[in-house]
């Protein structure tokens, strides 16, 4: 029964897959960008950006259709509406990550980057995001709680950033742009842990119906 | 370093601070005072057992939706509200239903008493052969009412309530048969509103209906239930969301669960429900 909204469904958690992997591929960029000092890497985000923010009409335009066609309730109603919640804190990674980008471009920023932790930073955010996605299509509570618990980690890799750059502008002749430059790159990875967090959120409501305190 | 104060600043805002808390409108609406209550509830048609130990609460100035596939036992139920099932022959019913704390099954109950204070408008309108205004004086005559002065005031005011009396006003004495579909069933909602009952059950009473009619009756029923307590069944589950304070889940005789119709229709408790109302039984 009901298979044609049961294919919708599937669609629906097929194309957030999708825009899951133009964000985890967005923060890559982003973090290659400023390790490799890649100018290719960072320009190419612009674009990057667009297809993203395609990606993120086309599921709102699935989920509307979804409520207008099968006027689901229950679990499948949490389903719909928190995927249209998500795609709006997933298009905010991928704006953030652009923004990482376009500081690289204009700045030193990439020749002080490896002497602080900001690749374990970005990786640790990207997989947040990543396992927040996982989470929603396998309806994994325990994934999605274990996202929420991460951003500490996260959290705790921006305290040491901001630390280590406070030591570094003490240098005499230090670029002091480049490390206020740097000092906004970590918060906007942290920034995108809490999105993930935010996703996170959405999908234990999917899944029990009560948003947690933390997310 | 400014910026660094700044930007710990917003880090403190607390993660939750600015976010919607949609898991607060889930919490269930305390369920006002009960005025009907069945408990262990049981009925038989012959050997068919078709209410098993059916236990709930009717909240009184509420709209209860009954809801379940057909032939699961919710219509029974209804009926069994006012006593319209003692009239189906080889029937046998044990358990309890209270009526502000009265057993409706107890020996001394006047049956013609329950049934003014507990009304029924059915599925098919059901108008008498006779005027719109003797339709609507008809059941405050057999209840004594002689005055005409007092029937005309009773026969406007039923009409008014059931939101039809601009429609018919100038013509009372035309044959109620003559109205559309939709005015006789607001017909027959006036005539059981006549006699002033305390609950109204509606068996199905808009699903011979077009939408327009429909979205009349189900406005009407937000209009009553400030002087009347609702039960009402229903095949239509976008009506049972959107007109019902708590709804009840039928199977097979079996009340599978009752809540407040948000949480049913958001978190139900119990598999089944699930499947039902979200089109995938069986």
């Amino acid at each position: 029964m009901r298979m044609q909204f049961d294919e919708q469904l599937a669609i629906l958690k097929r194309e957030m897959i999708t825009m899951g992997m133009l964000c985890e591929h967005a923060i890559s960029e982003a973090a290659g960008a400023l390790l490799d000092h890649d100018m290719k890497m960072a320009n190419a985000l612009p674009e990057q950006m667009e297809d993203i923010n395609r990606k993120e009409r086309e599921i709102e335009n699935i989920c509307l259709r979804l409520l207008l066609q099968q006027q689901p309730v229950a679990r499948d109603l949490r389903t719909v509406s928190s995927a249209l919640k998500m795609v709006t804190d997933m298009e905010r990674v991928g704006d953030q990550s652009a923004d990482i980008a376009e500081i690289v471009t204009m700045s030193h920023s990439s020749e002080y980057a490896s002497s602080i932790p900001i690749r374990d930073m970005s990786e640790a955010v990207k997989k947040m995001v990543g396992n927040s996605i996982d989470a929603f299509v396998k309806e994994d509570e325990n994934l999605a709680k274990y996202v929420v618990e991460y951003d500490d980690t996260v959290d705790g890799y921006f305290d040491v950033v901001k630390n280590k750059l406070i030591e570094m502008l003490k240098t005499p002749g230090v670029d002091g742009e480049a490390i206020m430059d740097l000092l906004m790159i970590a918060k906007y990875f942290e920034r995108i842990g809490d999105h993930a967090v935010n996703i996170a959120g959405w999908v234990i409501f999917s899944i029990t119906g009560q948003r947690p305190a933390d997310a | 370093m400014e910026k660094t104060e700044e930007l710990k600043i917003n880090k403190d805002i607390p993660a939750g601070a600015v976010r919607t808390d949609m898991s607060r409108q889930e919490e269930a609406e305390p369920e006002g005072a009960a005025v009907m209550e069945a408990k262990g509830l049981n009925l038989w048609y012959g050997q068919h057992h078709a209410l098993k130990e059916v236990s709930m609460t009717i909240p009184e100035h509420q709209i209860t939706a009954l809801i379940g596939p057909s032939g699961c036992g919710k219509s029974t139920f209804l009926k069994t509200l006012n006593r319209m099932n003692d009239l189906v022959p080889n029937v046998k019913i044990t358990g309890h239903v209270g009526y502000r704390g009265k057993n409706i099954y107890d020996k001394d109950v006047d049956v013609t008493w329950l049934r003014k204070e507990i009304g029924m408008v059915f599925q098919k309108a059901n108008p008498f052969p006779m005027s719109i205004y003797d339709n609507i004086a008809y059941g405050p005559r057999t209840h004594g009412i002689r005055s005409k002065a007092k029937l005309d005031e009773i026969v406007e005011t039923s009409l008014k309530q059931a939101a039809i009396w601009d429609e018919v006003k100038d013509r009372l004495n035309r044959s109620a048969l003559r109205l559309s579909g939709g005015q006789q069933q607001r017909l027959c909602i006036a005539r059981a509103l006549a006699v002033g009952p305390d609950i109204l059950l509606m068996d199905e009473s808009t699903s011979a209906l077009d939408p327009i009619s429909t979205g009349k009756i189900e406005d009407l029923t937000q209009e009553l239930k400030s002087q009347v307590t609702i039960v009402m069944v229903t095949h239509n589950m976008q009506q049972a969301v959107r007109v019902s304070d708590k709804c009840a889940f039928f199977l097979l005789g079996e009340l599978v669960e009752a809540s407040s119709t948000q949480k049913m229709f958001s978190m139900p408790d119990d598999k089944r429900t699930e499947d039902y109302i979200s089109g995938r039984f069986g």
